[in-house]
This record gives structure tokens, sequence and C-alpha cells, in this order.
């Protein structure tokens, strides 16, 4: 076990790894499932059948990611499980009952027609709605440091209005691959109008990390870091004019380049994944608890790593096997 | 303290939903399974029929899993912080398998085997049904794994006060995992067993003649015949293993309050922890010695030998265990009776046709009993452990988070809210689609490829 140095110090580092990439898996996956949810009311009946339809064969497996994130956190991180978890007790909690809602929503609107039909069809749009705003609220307040203040409250609330828009934002391009004609060309419409809620968000949040705190602040603006980071802004700025022009194209002739909305989206969303990676890193608690400090015994993480490294291409292989099988635009769910 | 006990209401409210599910996903997999490949071997539409009609409630049950699972994996944290920092070296490891080798197999393959029919052959749909099911079984074994270790805990040590792993077989093939394992799968079994039984009942009374479900109420019944004895059987065992290694437990199960022999087993009583006995007693003689030693004057543990030099009660609450264990046992009783009545009541060809209507009735009446004893059986268990969270290393005091109390009782009342309003609607949502599948084959005609195809999609 020695293979690569003290495995206290690298079993940490990989697990804080396998964490935050499941948790970009997650915000990319059940990002595009959540904002369709958040869209339903714009569509009409037939519409809003196969803007479910868009998602039906996918959600299951995609809330699987947070499921695991949320269990390398535990598992390996359990000090910092605790804190934080307590510390976003009600936005927890509000974010669960929406993801129940939906989810259940889900089942139900497809074996009831009429009213009832409906009001599931709320109760979808209501449980994404509340699962994205909890969401980014929680974001929010992991980036002000988990204080409870009226500033980053306030925080918490822009952060998840503009989490909220880049779900929907990411939804509608899921839609632009997925579906054709008069929905396509609303999804198009409905990415255009969230784009602005991405673009104030990214802002927001790269603006405010560096502020709060100096030591981000520090890591961000000094000589070399400066250079050695420049990519990631303007990379990202690369991005967003990528999906700028290409929503103001689409669609083009024989649905060619339906993909590339929400393949630059999925980067961007990488890109500002890293840059939130790399300002708390070593910190899993914002400025409080390291993840030296708060992870669990060597033995432990080396068990779970050894299960995770053996699984980890198995669950790939066949997630693939599942977008391969439901490719191209959504028809009719059936259970047959 | 308040938070204590609301923390516990909240946990206990979250599980208890959450275990309504998997215990209808568990076995409803393997039967689906067993369906496709009656069809797959007789190429009788009927099978796929009752094929699609079950895998609707296969679906809405393993969507109601999910969501109420997602809670239960944030509750640790949110509620019980104390768990995983003194645990959390056995515990994470075990919650780890589960995710990594469970979840991901039946949600990925979910999707081929609810959608997947037209969409892949024939031969990857019978295998996408085979692994959701087998990854069902799977998650069970690893929360199963986890939930014995922190009753009867094995190869670890503590330093510092915290539990570092020694030995994972140990951990793993802990002295209650076989047996808690058994019961549990048997008991996810006799609940569809009886949800299929008495749904087909339902649609038999309401006037369906169909072939389809004279065979699904068959499937039932026999599966449920089949397993009840087992069930018992397993449940006799699992208490001597109790017995063994939590004596306090089976002290407050059988209410009894002296160590001695010829120790009666009781049908009825009122526990009074404050005066140390019973009230209103009626018990069979010897009973409870004979089944728990296999000896009339066998010494059964008594509670008064559970208290702490101050006079504090070192076992559980009295009542909720003794009680829940009757509910659980007299279900089980009640199961026995009916499967094996209905069983007689069906011999010779046609006997389903023949069926007194209040067979019919008593298999619809039953339909959710499986609930009651899983429940039931699983208030035993995690009532039985208190005050322990981990049995003599953990309690549940100790761990608890240090949320004020107003907001776990707000989000508690959310969930219950919640949970009410899912449970009405799924009730009603499987009724419901009985009375349409029944509607639907009154009108159309029986047999030929023609029907499959006309299966709605819902
Ligand atoms: C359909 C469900 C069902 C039925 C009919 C029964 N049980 Fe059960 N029982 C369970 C479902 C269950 C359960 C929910 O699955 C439990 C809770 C924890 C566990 O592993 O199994 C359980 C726990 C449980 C325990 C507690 C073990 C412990 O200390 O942790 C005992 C002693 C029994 N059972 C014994 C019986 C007996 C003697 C039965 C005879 C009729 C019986 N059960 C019927
Ligand atoms: C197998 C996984 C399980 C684990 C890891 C587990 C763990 C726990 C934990 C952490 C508590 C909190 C301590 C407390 O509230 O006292 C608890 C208590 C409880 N659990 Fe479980 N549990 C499991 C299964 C279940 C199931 C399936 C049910 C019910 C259907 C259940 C019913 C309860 C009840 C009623 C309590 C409260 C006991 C009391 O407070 O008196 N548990 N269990
Ligand atoms: C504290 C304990 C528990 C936690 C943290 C937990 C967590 C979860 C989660 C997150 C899911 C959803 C998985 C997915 O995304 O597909 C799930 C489903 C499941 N759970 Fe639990 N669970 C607990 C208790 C139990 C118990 C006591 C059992 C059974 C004995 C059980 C059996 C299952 C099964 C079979 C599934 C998959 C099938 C379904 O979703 O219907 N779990 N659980």
């Amino acid at each position: 076990m020695t293979l690569f140095g003290d495995p206290a110090v690298w079993l940490p580092l990989a697990f804080a790894a396998l964490m935050g990439v499941s948790i970009l898996v997650y915000v990319v996956l059940d990002g595009f499932d959540l904002g369709v949810g958040l869209l339903l009311p714009l569509g009409d009946e037939a519409e809003k059948d196969r803007m479910i339809a868009a998602i039906g064969p996918f959600w299951d497996a995609n809330e699987t990611w947070l499921v695991l994130a949320v269990g390398l956190l535990l598992v390996a991180f359990p000090a910092a499980h605790g804190a934080i978890l307590t510390a976003l007790y009600l936005p927890v909690a509000v974010m669960l009952i929406g993801l129940i809602l939906r989810g259940v929503a889900f089942e139900f609107r497809a074996k009831t027609t009429g009213r009832m039909k409906t009001r599931w069809n709320w109760a979808f749009f209501a449980g994404s709605l509340s699962a994205s705003l909890s969401q980014g609220y929680m974001l929010g307040l992991y980036i002000m440091g988990l204080e409870h203040t009226a500033a980053t409250i306030a925080f918490g609330v822009l952060t998840a209005v503009c989490l909220t828009a880049g779900y929907g934002f990411i939804g509608a391009t899921w839609l632009i691959i997925k579906s054709e004609g008069a929905l396509q060309l609303k999804a198009i419409a409905w990415a255009r109008r969230r784009l602005w809620g991405v673009i104030i968000g990214l802002g927001a949040v790269s603006l405010a990390s560096p502020l709060v705190s100096e030591r981000i602040f520090d890591k961000w603006f000094s000589f070399p870091s400066m250079i050695l980071l420049a990519p990631l802004p303007l990379m990202s700025a690369l991005l967003v004019f990528i999906l700028w022009t290409a929503l103001k194209h689409l669609p083009a002739e024989d649905d060619k380049w339906s993909w590339v909305p929400f393949s630059a989206t999925s980067a961007l969303f990488l890109m500002a994944f890293s840059g939130l990676a790399y300002s708390f890193y070593p910190y899993v608690v914002p400025e409080k608890l390291t993840l030296y400090e708060s992870a669990s015994a060597p033995e432990s993480l080396f068990i779970i790593l050894l299960g995770a490294l053996f699984v980890l291409p198995v669950i790939i292989g066949y997630t693939v096997l599942a977008y391969t099988v439901f490719r191209g635009k959504a028809t009719e769910l059936r259970y047959d | 303290m308040e938070e204590l006990i609301l923390s516990r209401i909240q946990f206990a409210a979250n599980i208890s939903f959450h275990i309504l599910f998997p215990t209808i996903t568990i076995a409803l997999g393997w039967v689906l399974l067993f369906f496709k490949l009656r069809f797959n071997a007789t190429g009788d539409d009927r099978w796929m029929a009752a094929y699609h009609f079950w895998v609707k409630i296969f679906a809405l049950s393993f969507g109601l899993g999910v969501v109420s699972g997602i809670t239960m994996s944030f509750q640790f944290g949110t509620n019980w912080p104390g768990f995983m920092e003194t645990v959390g070296n056995v515990a994470g490891p075990l919650l780890a398998y589960e995710v990594l080798t469970a979840f991901f197999l039946e949600a990925a393959f979910l999707g081929i085997m609810l959608f997947g029919a037209r969409r892949v052959p024939n031969w990857l749909h019978t295998l996408a049904t085979f692994l959701v099911a087998f990854g069902t079984t799977i998650s069970a074994f690893w929360i199963l794994v986890l939930n014995s270790w922190m009753h009867t805990p094995a190869g670890f040590e503590l330093r510092d006060g915290v539990v570092h792993a020694t030995d994972w077989m140990a951990i793993i093939f802990n002295p209650s995992m076989p047996y808690r394992l058994v019961h549990m799968l048997l008991a996810s079994g006799l609940t569809v067993a009886f949800l299929i039984a008495g749904i087909s009942a339902y649609r038999r009374l309401i006037g369906d003649r169909s072939k389809g479900v004279r065979l699904t109420l068959k499937t039932g019944v026999w599966l449920a015949a089949i397993l009840i004895p087992l069930q018992i059987l397993a449940g006799d065992m699992h208490g001597l293993n109790t017995l063994e290694h939590q004596p306090q437990k089976v002290a407050a199960m059988e209410g009894n309050w002296e160590t001695g022999s010829n120790v009666p087993l009781l049908l009825f009583a009122w526990p009074d922890e404050e005066a140390r006995e019973n009230r209103f007693e009626i018990g069979i003689p010897d009973g409870a010695s004979l089944i728990l030693t296999h000896d009339p004057e066998g010494i059964v543990p008594g509670l008064n030998d559970f208290y702490a030099e101050d006079g504090a009660a070192l076992h559980p609450p009295v009542a909720p265990v003794f009680w829940s264990f009757r509910v659980m046992v007299g279900t089980g009783v009640l199961m026995l009776l009916i499967s094996w009545a209905t069983v007689i009541a069906m011999r010779g060809g046609s006997a389903v046709d023949r069926l007194n209507p209040w067979v019919l009735r008593a298999l619809a009446a039953m339909t959710f009993s499986g609930w009651l004893a899983t429940l039931a059986g699983w208030y035993t268990t995690e009532i039985g452990r208190q005050p322990w969270l981990v049995q003599g290393v953990l309690t549940t005091e100790a761990a608890v988070a240090d949320v004020p109390a107003p907001m776990i009782a707000t989000t508690l009342a959310a969930y219950l809210i919640v949970y009410a309003v899912l449970l009405l609607a799924y009730v009603m949502v499987i009724f419901r689609l009985a009375r349409k599948a029944s509607s639907d084959a009154s009108v159309r005609p029986h047999s030929g490829a023609a029907q499959v195809a006309l299966v709605p999609a819902e």
C-alpha cells in the first residue's frame, strides 16, 4: 500500500476527486431532467408527454449520482457530512421533499388522466422547482462558508435563482437533442431566454468566492497562478460565445448541430466546477475542515476504493448502454 | 431531550415509509422474471399480460423506493452525525458497496426493463429484468448486513472511542445476518404474494373472468402457501439467535419479568413498567419456555435482570416491543390459515371459478397484510435494541444531532403530510389500475398475439 506513497495522503485526495466527479455528473445529468421539469408548464398537453418521455428512461439513474456523491461524503468524510448537512438542515429537507414529489409525480401522472394528471404535472413542476432552488441556495451558502447572515442568505437566494435558470437552460438544450418540430423550436427559445441566468450566475459566483475569503483571493490573484488559471475563464467565455451563436442559428438542416448546446453547456459546468474545486481545495467544509481532518481511516477508505475501481467502469459501461438504447428523438413511452 | 425524541420519530417515519416499497420491489422483481420466463417458454401471452400489469406496479413502487431512499441517505448526516463519527469505518464501506453494486445496476437497467421491450432483443430484455431483480436483492443484502451488524457487532476494535474494522468477513457475516436476511427476503416474498393474490381476488370480485387473472391468483396463493411455513420456521430460528445475543429484547418480546423455567406464552397482557409486572395476562402454560428452548423446563430471561444499580432500565421499552411482536406473529398465523384454506379450496381443474366469494373477500382484505407484518417486525427489532443504536457500542442518545427541536418538528410534519398523501395515492392507483385492466379485459377478445400489442401504455 505504500506503492503511491502514504495512503493517508493520497486516499482522501482520491476520494475528494471521486466525490467531485459524482457531483459534477449529477449536476449535468439530473440538471437536465430537473430542467425539463421546470419547463414542463410551458408545453401544451401533447408536448408535456414528449418532454417527460425525453427523460423517462434516465432520471432514476441520474439521481443515483446524488446518492453516490452524498454517500462518498458520508463514508469518506463523515465529520464533514455531519457538519454540512446539519448546517443546511432546512434546505436539505426542502430539496428532499421536492425530489420525492417529482419522482413520484413522474410515475403517477402516467397512470391517471384528466384533472388528476394535471395535478401531478403541477407536482412535477413544483418538485423540480423546489429541488433546484434549494440546491442553488445550498451552493450559495456553502460558498459563503455555511454562515447564516442577511448577506449570505441574500447571496444564497441569488445562486438559487441562477442555478434554477441554469437547470432550465441545460434542460432546454437536452430537449433540443431529443425533440423535433414545434417543440424543438420552443426549446431553442427557452434556452435563449435562460442563457442570461447562466451568465449572471457564473459571474456572481466567480466574483463572490474570492471576495468572501482572502485565502481564495490569494489563490487566484497571485503570480504565477493568475497566468496558469487564465484558460479557465477564457474557455468559459468561449463556451458562452459558442452557445450564444449556436442558439441563434439552430435549428439547422437535417437536425445537424443539435447536440452542440448540450455539450457546450456540460463543458461550461465542468469549467465552473473546476474553478470552485480549485478555490476550496483542501477544505471540505469551507475554512473549517480540510479533507485530511475529516477523512475516515485509511483501511476503510482502501476497501471502498477497491470496490469503486472495480465497479465504476462497469457503471459507466451500462450507463452508455442505456443511453444508446434510448438514443434518438423521444417517442411515446410504453411499458412494452 | 426533545431533539432526541423528535429525531427518533422522524427517522422511524422515514425508514418505515421507505421499507414499504423495497419490500415490494425485492420480490416483485423475481415474480416478473418468472412471468417473463414462463412467457418465453410457453409463448402464452397471458403471462405477458400479467407481466405488463405488474410491471406498472413495480415501476410505481420502485419510484417511491428511490425517492424515499434518497431521503434515507441524508438522514445520517442531518439527524445522526454521531453515528458515522463513531462507526463510520464499518458503516461507510457497507453503504458504499450498496450504492456501487446495487443502485446503479438497478437504476440503469430499470429503463430498459420498463420501456425497452421494443427497442432491445428479447434476451436483453429478459436479462435486464433479471439484473434489476438481482440488484434490488443485493441492495437488501448490504443494508441488512449493516443493520445486523448494529444488532450483533463483530470484527472491529475500538480506538479512542472510534470503531475500526479488523475483520471484514466477521463484519459481513455477523451472527444475526443470515437470519435477518432470510427472514426479510421471505417477508418480501409474502408481501408480494398477498399483494398479487389480493389484487387478483379483487379483480375476480368485480367480475373479471379472464384467464390471466386466474393465473395470477393461483401464482399469488401458491407462493404465499409455500413461503409462510418457511417464514414461521425462519422466525423461530431468528428468535433463538436473538435469545443468544440480545436476551433483553427477547424478555421484552415475551413480556417476561422474572428469569426462570416454565414461562408461559402470553397471548395478551398489558406490561406495566412502573410496577414491573403485567396486567390482564392470558397465556399458554410453559409455551415460551417450549418455543425458545424446546423444553417446558427451559430458562427464559426476565426483564428484572436488566436494571442498573441505580434502578435505571437497561432493557428496551416493553409495551411497544411486546405488542409489535404479537402483531407480526398474529399476521403470520392469519396468512397461514388463509393461504392454506384457499389452496385446499382450489383443488381440481377450474377451481378458481368455484372459489367462495368470501374466500376472495378474505384474500382482498389481506392485500397489504405483508406491510403490516413487516413493519411490526421491524419495530420489534429496532425498538428492541434501544437504548442502544449499535448494541453495546453506541447509544442512540450519543449519536443525535444538535438541531433545534422546532426545525425537526417542522420538517417532520412536512414529511408526514407528504407520506400520507403518497400512501393514499399509491393504494388508490393500484386499485384503479386493477379496475382499468379488468374493464379492458372484458371488452377485448382473449388470446392471440394481438392482445399483447394492445396493452395500453401507461
Ligand atoms: C411478512 C412479514 C413477516 C411475517 C409473516 C413474520 N415476520 Fe418476523 N420479522 C419480519 C417480517 C415478518 C421482518 C420485517 O422482516 C423482521 C424485522 C427485521 C428482520 O430482519 O425481519 C422480523 C423480525 C422478527 C424477529 C426479531 C428478530 C430480532 O431480534 O431482531 C423475530 C423473533 C421474528 N421476526 C419471528 C417471527 C415469527 C416467529 C413469525 C411467525 C409467524 C414471524 N416472525 C412472521
Ligand atoms: C437496515 C437498515 C436500517 C438501519 C441502518 C437502521 C438504523 C436505525 C437508526 C440509525 C435508528 C435511529 C435510532 C432511534 O431512532 O432510536 C433506528 C431506529 C428505528 N428504526 Fe431502524 N434501521 C434500519 C431498518 C429499519 C426498518 C426497515 C424499520 C421499519 C420499518 C426501522 C424502524 C425503526 C424504528 C421504529 C426506530 C425507532 C426506535 C426507537 O426510537 O424506539 N428500522 N434505526
Ligand atoms: C438506513 C437505511 C437505508 C438507506 C440509507 C437506504 C437508502 C436507499 C436509497 C438511496 C435508495 C434508492 C436507490 C436508487 O437510487 O435506486 C434505496 C433503495 C432501496 N432500498 Fe434502501 N435504504 C435504507 C434502508 C433499507 C432497508 C432496511 C432495506 C431492505 C431491507 C432497503 C432496501 C432497498 C432496496 C431493495 C432498494 C432498491 C429498490 C427500490 O428502490 O425500491 N433499504 N435505499
